[in-house]
């Protein structure tokens, strides 16, 4: 059933260019992008045990530094996509240094801090980031010669790395590093005295999720061909931080889940109304209150049930 | 010689308000381990109330106009304590998350309410003066700014340190289960604190009006340097939210007018520094 299921699901997102309009087929990279975002995100909360609101970092400063290269000094994609991931990177391991000084609560606060500054230094710093008016005129690579520029071509690339995101996150997961991280996440102290080093698995972890992060972040400014402070802001980081909660933090596919709900309750709800974050708002409390574990877990519970009750 | 007097002035009086935005925040995290995002929302939803009720009733003080906001905005956090953050008491995450959720909805109800222009809020009629000191001359109104958190700090220094409440409020950040075993109402106090936070965090949001106007990403602007501040400070410590707010508030001004756009790293240089060798915080009594 499981395997039925999948097979369709994989059928119908490979050919959803065939036969759905542009509008779709765009909508459906954006949910791609954010779920690489959303997986990435949930390796710190969910396997990690380290809620970050600091997420959006890493999409943005990757974004920031692709669109800069290659609009202002003409750097071509493929170099510029290189050094934008190294410097995403770095600036992962760096922040790592400081967030992972603290656990639990201190951890969040100081990836909100730095977030913020980060933030801050795209508005102000407005000779190199052009501040307020965001950056326009990036162009979408071209891989190997093929163009990206229609819907269908850049929802295929983003399939594609996406799938090849998922694929190295489960790796990640499923490696025997995946283990003692989630060792690390539940008992600290057993894994310290197994003679693992906790500090080093959560940065090694930190500097992964920051990597991915990047990746959404250049699949982002190629989407959108354009960036503005808001990818770095507050609002951007919750998020994220809301789909991987409301798919379920810790499941593999949940956080994907949660990111297309977001964005689709994103897209449809600003067709009609503008207030976008009281709604965010809005959901946080909702799902927090109601469905603290996420839907993903949630369903499982629902059909274990049923079924429980059918036999 | 003007400039740098003016500018320390400037970064006293800001340090006054990040000392009456932080010291709240500090507390509410000492004693119920939870990191009130919605602080920066309570502050800017006090400079919009402020900013409203003197442009409305012009006759008003500003002094009793921050009692009233405070008292409004203690009321809410109240009611937002008892109601949802009680619900939430076993899951940490979801407290935070349920205050971020909270201050989108406040942010976002000012943009509604106020709408996205800047109110300014004026500076009251009897201290507009400049005064003059040493030939130096003083916005009046900061120096009283300054007066205003030196006595907020001494005023919460005696109560936590002097009476029973502060007593028991102190058992509660030491060992809540220890306060709670011999008998200290520790979740009636959660709110109380949470409610002199929030109080405290409003009545900074119209004293600091006159300086910084009312405006939509105030709250986005202020919770960070109530972070940096206890992060700084340390989490928990009256006398660290002090000490942290002035820094704050020198590094702040300064780095601002002297380097307009690296203000925001130069601010978090000490941050780091203080994490790197003191990840408790200056002056801190608990771990983060």
């Amino acid at each position: 059933m499981k395997w039925i299921a999948t097979a369709i699901f994989a059928v119908v997102a490979l050919l959803l260019p065939f036969f759905s309009g542009d509008f779709y087929v765009n909508l459906a990279s954006q949910i791609l992008i954010a779920a690489v975002f959303a997986l990435s995100l949930n390796l710190l909360v969910g396997f990690g045990g380290m809620t970050s609101l600091g997420h959006a970092s890493y999409l943005g400063v990757a974004a920031y530094i692709a669109a800069l290269l290659t609009t202002r000094y003409g750097f071509d994609h493929g170099t510029a996509a290189l050094i934008s991931i190294a410097g995403t990177v770095v600036m992962a391991a760096f922040f790592g240094v400081i967030a992972l000084r603290a656990t639990g609560l201190g951890f969040l606060m100081i990836t909100l801090a730095l977030s913020q500054v980060l933030w801050g230094l795209a508005y102000r710093m407005s000779n190199v980031t052009n501040g307020d008016n965001g950056i326009t005129g990036i162009t979408r690579p071209a891989p190997f010669g093929l163009s990206l520029d229609t819907p269908a071509a850049f929802y295929w690339f983003c399939l594609i790395v996406t799938v090849f995101a998922f694929v190295m996150m489960v790796i990640f997961i499923s490696s025997s590093f995946g283990s003692s991280l989630k060792g690390v996440r539940d008992q600290p102290r057993r894994m310290a005295a197994l003679g693992f080093n906790p500090w080093m698995i959560r940065w090694i972890t930190f500097i992964y999720a920051g990597f991915w992060g990047g990746v959404a972040g250049l699949l982002y400014v190629y989407y959108n061909k354009y960036i503005h402070p808001t990818s770095l802001s507050i609002t951007s980081s919750a998020e994220s931080l809301l789909g991987v909660i409301a798919g379920g933090s810790g499941t593999l596919a949940g956080p994907a889940v949660g990111a297309a709900l977001v964005l689709l309750l994103k897209n449809y709800a600003s067709a009609y109304i503008e207030r976008w974050n009281m709604l965010l708002g809005l959901v946080f409390l909702f799902i927090v209150l109601v469905m603290p574990t996420g839907i993903v877990p949630g369903w499982h519970k629902l059909m274990a049930r049923i079924r429980g009750r059918a036999s | 010689m003007q400039f740098w007097i003016i500018q320390g002035l400037n970064s006293l009086s800001l340090g006054g308000l990040l000392f009456l935005l932080s010291s709240g925040f500090s507390l509410i995290f000492g004693l119920m381990r939870l990191a009130n995002l919605t602080h920066g929302a309570f502050f800017m939803l006090g400079t919009y109330l402020g900013a409203v009720v003197l442009r409305d009733f012009s006759g008003l003080n500003i002094w009793v106009t921050a009692l009233g906001a405070g008292i409004v905005v203690a009321a809410f956090g109240g009611l937002f304590e008892r109601l949802v953050l009680t619900r939430l008491k076993t899951n940490p995450l979801g407290q935070v998350l349920v205050t971020l959720g909270m201050a989108f909805i406040i942010s976002d109800a000012c943009l509604v309410l106020w709408g996205g222009d800047s109110i300014p809020v004026p500076t009251p009629r009897s201290l507009q003066a400049p005064t003059r000191i040493f030939g130096f001359v003083f916005p009046t109104y900061r120096l009283v700014l300054v007066g205003v958190a030196v006595v907020a700090a001494v005023a919460l220094y005696v109560l936590m340190d002097r009476t029973r409440l502060g007593a028991m409020i102190r058992a509660g950040v030491d060992d809540r289960q220890m306060a709670r075993a011999v008998g200290i109402p520790v979740s009636r106090l959660f709110t109380i604190v949470f409610c002199l936070g929030a109080g405290l965090a409003g009545a900074a949001g119209v004293l600091g009006g006159p300086i910084l106007s009312a405006y939509p990403g105030l709250d986005a602007d202020m919770l960070p340097l109530a972070l940096i501040v206890v992060i700084l400070g340390g989490i928990g410590s009256l006398f660290g939210a002090f000490i942290g707010s002035f820094i704050i508030g020198f590094i702040y001004t300064f780095g601002t007018t002297l380097f307009p756009e690296l203000a925001y790293i130069i601010l978090f240089l000490p941050m780091i520094f203080v994490i790197a060798f003191r990840p408790q915080g200056l002056f801190g009594r608990v771990g983060a």
